[in-house]
């Protein structure tokens, strides 16, 4: 074997055990470096009451309730499997819509609501022109100009 | 494999390729700027603001291209010993780091009107910030060392790093998909994308002209290092001629 053969050797075993470590590394992060936990898995028992965490799921088409305070929404959080109440008190983001993905900073109360201090939009991998979305032609050029 | 190895014959390539590179990347890179601004609609949800990915999509698909082309040089620097390799990744590591980080720019200026928040630590973030830290590192790994001197040949510990750099490189491809993050999905599979294409058309304009460019920077920084080599070897033998 020519000692260049021997280093291609080498460098392949090299590589192919750094990509096995890598892909074990990132598989025990699976749950660790998630970074919200979903309805599912709090109904599953993962949310300690009062512990910190995030909770990502869809807004439940209809169930947006606002407070009489103004400020106090309350809407159900989804994943198709599960469901959790969430309130919150401050300003969503402009994507916040029902139907559509959010995360929530906060923590459990001992009653099951989620008591949020953050909310996050989230949007999906979809691009799309206005016409063929939800949203009529039009309406994101009609948003107020500062 | 060798072919190359005569600088005077890669010159005799680079050369010309140069200014077309750069040419029709910026024909390419305005052309789709210009239709990604004003020729296609806004997204049905984001409005105008979605049209950052005219630029963000390419910086990401350089950063994470500039690595993996790092770490093939690695490869080709520690088993071929190939004189070329090294002053590939060389010239590969400074563009690839700039559109890394124009990548994470674009990404936090986005964020901030969509999800809400100009940085949060998800996985697909952390993961790309990773890459410009290697990125940084490598840089400094490799200026001014033994190997610059030498003709610009990549020493035994950096050509290791950015093999094992390329770790990182799945990891960012996939992180959306393993770990529940803020960032969405990917749009563009194999399968096909979920970007319209009325909308998706202008993309294809700047990834392609973007990556022209980054061709572009990488010959000329290959000819730069090429160029020092040969005042370094005039001078060596000025200073022999003198001595003798």
């Amino acid at each position: 074997m020519k000692a260049k053969h021997q280093r291609l050797v080498l460098a392949l075993v090299a590589v192919a055990g750094i990509a096995g470590a890598g892909v074990l590394g990132a598989s025990a992060l699976r749950d660790e470096a998630a970074y919200f936990r979903t309805p599912a898995e709090v109904k599953a028992g993962k949310a300690e009451v009062g512990e910190p965490m995030r909770l990502g799921g869809m807004v439940a088409a209809g169930s947006i309730v606002r407070q009489p305070d103004g400020l106090t929404i309350r809407f159900v959080a989804t994943d198709g499997k599960a469901s959790v109440p969430v309130q919150f008190t401050g300003i969503v983001p402009d994507l916040f819509a029902e139907e559509s993905g959010m995360v929530a900073d906060g923590r459990m109360r001992a009653d099951g609501t989620f008591v949020a201090d953050r909310i996050l939009a989230k949007h999906d991998e979809r691009y799309m022109p206005p016409q063929m979305g939800e949203m009529p032609e039009g309406v994101a050029k009609m948003a107020p100009k500062v | 494999m060798h072919a190359y190895a005569n600088p005077t014959r890669f010159l005799a390539i680079a050369k010309p390729l140069t200014p077309w590179l750069l040419g029709v990347g910026l024909l390419l890179v305005l052309g789709g700027a210009f239709a990604g601004l004003t020729q296609v609609p806004g997204d049905y949800k984001q409005g105008e603001t979605a049209r950052i990915l005219y630029v963000h999509v390419p910086s990401a698909w350089l950063g994470m291209g500039g690595w993996t082309s790092l770490a093939v040089a690695g490869l080709v620097q520690l088993v071929w010993r190939h004189p070329l390799a090294g002053i590939a990744a060389r010239a590969i590591a400074v563009p690839g780091m700039l559109f890394t980080a124009l990548c994470l720019a674009t990404g936090s200026i986005w964020g901030k009107p969509t999800w809400g928040t100009w940085w949060e630590w998800d996985g697909r973030m952390t993961s790309m910030l990773v890459l410009l830290f290697l990125y940084a590192g490598f840089i400094a790994l490799t200026s001014g060392d033994e190997g610059q001197r030498q003709g610009g040949t990549l020493s035994r510990g950096a050509a290791i790093y950015a093999l094992v750099g390329a770790i990182n490189i799945p990891i960012i491809n996939r992180s959306v998909i393993w770990w529940n993050s803020l960032h969405q999905g990917p749009s563009i599979t194999l399968r096909g994308s979920s970007i319209d294409g009325a909308l998706l058309w202008p993309l294809g304009l700047t990834v392609l002209g973007f990556s022209l460019l980054f061709g572009a920077i990488v010959l000329m920084r290959m000819r730069r290092i090429i160029a020092d080599n040969r005042v370094a070897a005039r001078l060596r033998r000025l200073a022999d001629d003198e001595g003798s």
